[in-house]
């Protein structure tokens, strides 16, 4: 908390409800006097209480555990509860939402919804025919396994990746580095019964896993500095393998 | 009017509503869970450190059981639970931990042979036996005699929250978010749904069910310094007690925990302890074995909570610009095992404080201080998670009072209540759907729409003078001033005195913007006087309780009242005009308790006014013990004998562990 005390910031928001027939994007510009340890958490939540109570934004957890809160911050996405103010030097903040996703107010933009479909896409739930008796000992799983299909589970499905991804931009059907995270989980998960090749029907084309260019922002801007890369790079040669 | 039909509502997406939602839709109902936020955002993702269940995996769980399950949840809850209720509970647990694993949640492991644990501040061995390989593992935690709590690193309820979210896919739930319950619809005593309000339109829909679940999380929200997400405000508990029917139970019973960090109050899981961290003071001395020689900082965490605060007051704290603190050490269990098992702890450490705590030394300490976080007290419940006094209303999880954690709860169970809640209640519940039809007329429905719809105009339409987060800002300072860890009459009475004072104030708003649609003001106008009713239900419960019992403590009357006080308080808003709840008390019945009244194991000693039946019902329940055991009959028999209790499905059956002889 080397943060200096009282020091003035300005936090300029892209407003904006498309629901509104008045409504028209424009920027707000709002200044605060930092205190120590302030996070766009706490930023945000002071202007609507003493500035703006109609800005519209989404927390929940507040710690980085969530995902909710994922916003472009000096146009890099980042998620506003872990983002200190601290570390911007000049005290200017600009936030707008999220691309890639529907907006709904604001910075509050309809990650939910996404997520849910692509959930559904990739079938995002352990397949399996074997019927199991819940009073019985459970089945053996490798730690080591266990534990790399958790390094996998940490995914909070916060749109970070989705919205950092050049490929989004061209292909807006893309299943995402977020949906390819999944499906890795789920092949590494020996509880799924799932082959490479029901995979391959899933994600094996220009919108799954051979649309991805490799840019990597996913990784780069993963808050839970997840595997991207190497999982994607993995995937590919698995189902390239296959045709 | 917006009308929905389905069989089964559930409110609230937490772990407890879509595990119960997948209850009823496995039933063959049709199911909708409607949720503030995307569910797999909800607060039950924040459960960090783990979920207990007695499977005796690992070495130091060996020998573990539901009935040394079930007394660590008595004593904990200081004999305020249900014991039947912590039972089915106690039962139900190993097998929802099966359930989840086959379910996808990655649990992490037992590892055959040595590896260092820190225990008691020093370096230790334990061997795992190779016939216990690649079984579930646990952790210790606060206040239990077994290694019991299963995790997934530091992450668990992220992994459950998302193992049963995707069930809930797989079942083809019906899941709605943005969605918010102002009110339940209810005829005649019996609950048909609720109106609802879009989050992102503003549009009023009434959802009609068979039955109602609310599963909403607890109120902690309505204290200032609090681990809870900002959606944890209560109001699923408010618009219970709203029906003036339905009945909220213990709301006093509220939790501090000991290690939320200074100052953003994100918990630092009790696991950072359960794996052998240690307290220290400003000089860096190690102060709970001082206090509490035998659990030290594993005592239970109302215990723990209230030694930092008694150190503090004798000039040990650290001082802070955000006032007086603790350091939490666990740099003294190694990198190694920071990074693994405790990642987001440093990671919490590292962003929100700049402190790597796996550097050694003070560097590496980090400051922590007791804050609100969990509520024991709910819509209070039959066993079957049904309100005593509105059919057809169930709730689960920690919105609930059904009431397994009395006046304290463990470490380690609430997230396993969630999912045990979801099984045993939503099954209870899904019968209730299946057994029941929906004879509302819509003229009803109408009616309840039609009043929430004049209310949010009434809102917008107030010109006072009053800003609605001043009101719930003074009446979170409150609350943590005059209702906090320690209480005594008079500032509780101050405390009911201005509460009531802010309740009238929210009339006297004025809403800035006055659209319906997208207005965080308008929002805030109507839950705050929700979390008001909350906040002097708990207020109003504590100044009236003239006993200190688990996490409610009364400076002015330090003993617990077994004679006077073995009792449930019961909430209740008969008058929608009315400005405090109405109080009454339910007894519990030692003649009927499997483990009658004692000491807890932690703890002052000496502090109990006993109750005449305790040591009869002690002297019963010893004899019949004695008697079955020289006849030969095992645990499962006696238990039997001394409190009988039911489960659905088939959730009765014995729990199979690796040391069954």
């Amino acid at each position: 908390m080397s943060t200096q005390k009282g020091r003035e910031i300005t936090i300029s928001v892209l407003k904006y409800n498309p629901r509104s027939k008045v409504s028209k994007p424009h920027f707000v510009e709002y200044k605060l006097e930092e205190t120590p340890g302030m996070t766009l958490f706490i930023a945000l939540t002071q202007i609507r209480e003493f500035h703006d109570p109609d800005l519209s934004f989404d927390f929940v957890c507040r710690a980085g555990i969530c995902g909710s809160c994922g916003m472009m911050v000096n146009g890099k996405p980042a998620l506003g509860c872990r983002t200190l103010i601290a570390n911007y030097p000049t005290g200017k903040l600009q936030l707008m939402p999220m691309p890639a996703f529907e907006l709904i107010k604001d910075l509050s933009v309809n990650t939910g919804k996404w997520m849910d479909s692509m959930s559904k896409r990739v079938e995002s739930w352990v397949h399996s025919n074997h019927e199991v008796d819940i009073s019985k000992l459970e089945d053996r799983i490798e730690p080591k396994v266990a534990n790399d299909t958790f390094e996998l589970d940490r995914c909070i499905e916060c749109g970070i990746c989705v919205a950092s991804c050049g490929t989004m931009l061209m292909r807006p059907n893309f299943v995402g580095p977020v949906g390819l995270n999944r499906v890795a989980r789920f092949e590494i998960d020996p509880h799924d019964s799932r082959t490479a090749e029901d995979f391959y029907e899933l994600i094996g084309d220009d919108d799954g896993v051979f649309g991805c260019m490799s840019l990597m922002a996913c990784e780069d801007h993963c808050p839970k500095h997840l595997p991207l890369q190497n999982k994607i790079a993995y995937l590919r040669r698995k189902l390239v393998a296959l045709r | 009017m917006k009308i929905n039909y389905c069989d089964a509502l559930v409110i609230g997406g937490g772990l407890a509503g879509l595990r119960a939602a997948v209850a009823a839709q496995k039933k063959g109902l049709s199911t909708v869970v409607l949720s503030l936020v995307p569910v797999k955002r909800s607060h039950s993702a924040a459960a960090q450190g783990g979920m207990q269940a007695s499977l005796g995996n690992s070495k130091m769980s060996d020998g573990d059981n539901e009935d040394l399950h079930f007394a660590d949840t008595v004593k904990g809850s200081d004999w305020g639970c249900d014991q039947d209720v912590a039972r089915m509970f106690v039962h139900t647990a190993p097998k929802a931990i099966r359930e989840l694993a086959s379910w996808g949640v990655p649990w992490s492991r037992v590892e055959k042979g040595t590896r260092e644990a820190v225990i008691n501040a020093k370096k230790t061995t334990i061997t795992e036996d190779e016939d216990r390989h690649g079984l579930i593992t646990s952790r210790d935690f606060g206040g239990t005699k077994k290694w019991r709590t299963c995790y997934t690193a530091d992450a668990t309820g992220h992994t459950m929250l998302f193992g049963v979210a995707n069930e809930a896919l797989r079942h083809d739930v019906d899941i709605r978010d943005r969605k918010e319950a102002l009110s339940l619809i209810h005829e005649n005593g019996r609950c048909y749904g609720a109106i609802v309000r879009d989050l992102i339109t503003g549009e009023l829909e009434a959802y009609v069910a068979k039955g109602t679940c609310i599963a909403t999380g607890g109120y902690g929200r309505v204290f200032k310094q609090t681990t809870n997400a900002v959606i944890c405000e209560g109001t699923g508990a408010a618009i219970a007690l709203e029906t003036g029917i339905a009945t909220l139970g213990n709301m006093e019973a509220v939790q501090f925990h000991p290690t939320p960090i200074v100052p953003s109050g994100i918990l630092l899981t009790e696991g950072c302890r359960g794996d052998g961290g240690i307290l220290r003071d400003v000089d860096g001395h190690r102060f709970m074995p001082d206090y509490e020689p035998e659990k030290k900082e594993l005592a239970s965490r109302d215990v723990v909570s209230r030694r930092m605060i008694e150190h503090i007051r004798n000039g040990k704290g650290v001082p802070s610009p955000y006032g007086y603190h603790v350091w939490l050490d666990i740099s003294i269990l190694g990198r190694e095992h920071i990074e693994k098992n405790l990642r987001d702890v440093q990671e919490i450490c590292q962003i929100f404080n700049g402190i790597d705590p796996a550097d050694e030394g003070p560097k590496g300490w980090a400051p922590v201080l007791p804050m609100q976080h969990y509520s024991m007290g709910g819509i209070r419940t039959k066993p079957t998670g049904e309100s005593q006094n509105l059919a057809g209303l169930f709730a689960c999880g920690e919105a609930a009072c059904w009431d397994m954690h009395g006046f304290n709860r463990l470490g380690g169970n609430s997230v396993s209540e969630t999912v045990v809640a979801g099984m045993i209640i939503g099954n209870y519940f899904a019968d209730y759907c299946l057994a029941n039809d929906v004879t509302i007329p819509t003229k009803t429905v109408q009616k309840f729409l039609d009043e929430q719809d004049k209310y949010l105009d009434e809102l917008l339409a107030y010109e006072g003078s009053e800003d609605i987060f001043k009101i719930k800002n003074r009446m979170k300072q409150l609350m943590d001033d005059k209702v906090g860890i320690f209480r005594s009459g008079e500032p509780l009475k101050e405390a009911v005195e201005e509460l009531k004072e802010l309740l009238a104030k929210t009339k006297k708003i004025n809403i800035k913007s006055k659209e319906r649609a997208g207005n965080p003001e308008l929002e805030e106008a109507y839950r705050v006087p929700m979390m008001l009713k909350v906040a002097l239900c708990v207020a109003k419960g504590a100044r009236e309780r003239t006993e200190s019992r688990g996490a409610h403590y009364r400076e002015d009357f330090l003993m617990r009242d077994d004679k006077n006080w073995l009792n449930r308080t019961l909430t209740s808003w008969p008058n929608k005009n009315d400005m405090e709840p109405t109080i009454t008390y339910e007894p519990l019945d030692i003649m009927k308790m499997e483990m009658p009244p004692a000491f807890r194991g932690y703890g002052a000693k000496g502090m109990i006014i006993e109750h005449e039946l305790s040591a009869v019902r002690q002297e019963q329940v010893d004899s019949i013990t004695e008697k079955m055991e020289s006849e030969g009959k095992d645990r499962h028999q006696i238990q039997d004998a001394l409190m009988p209790f039911d489960l659905p499905m088939n959730y009765k059956e014995k729990n199979e562990r690796a040391g069954d002889k």
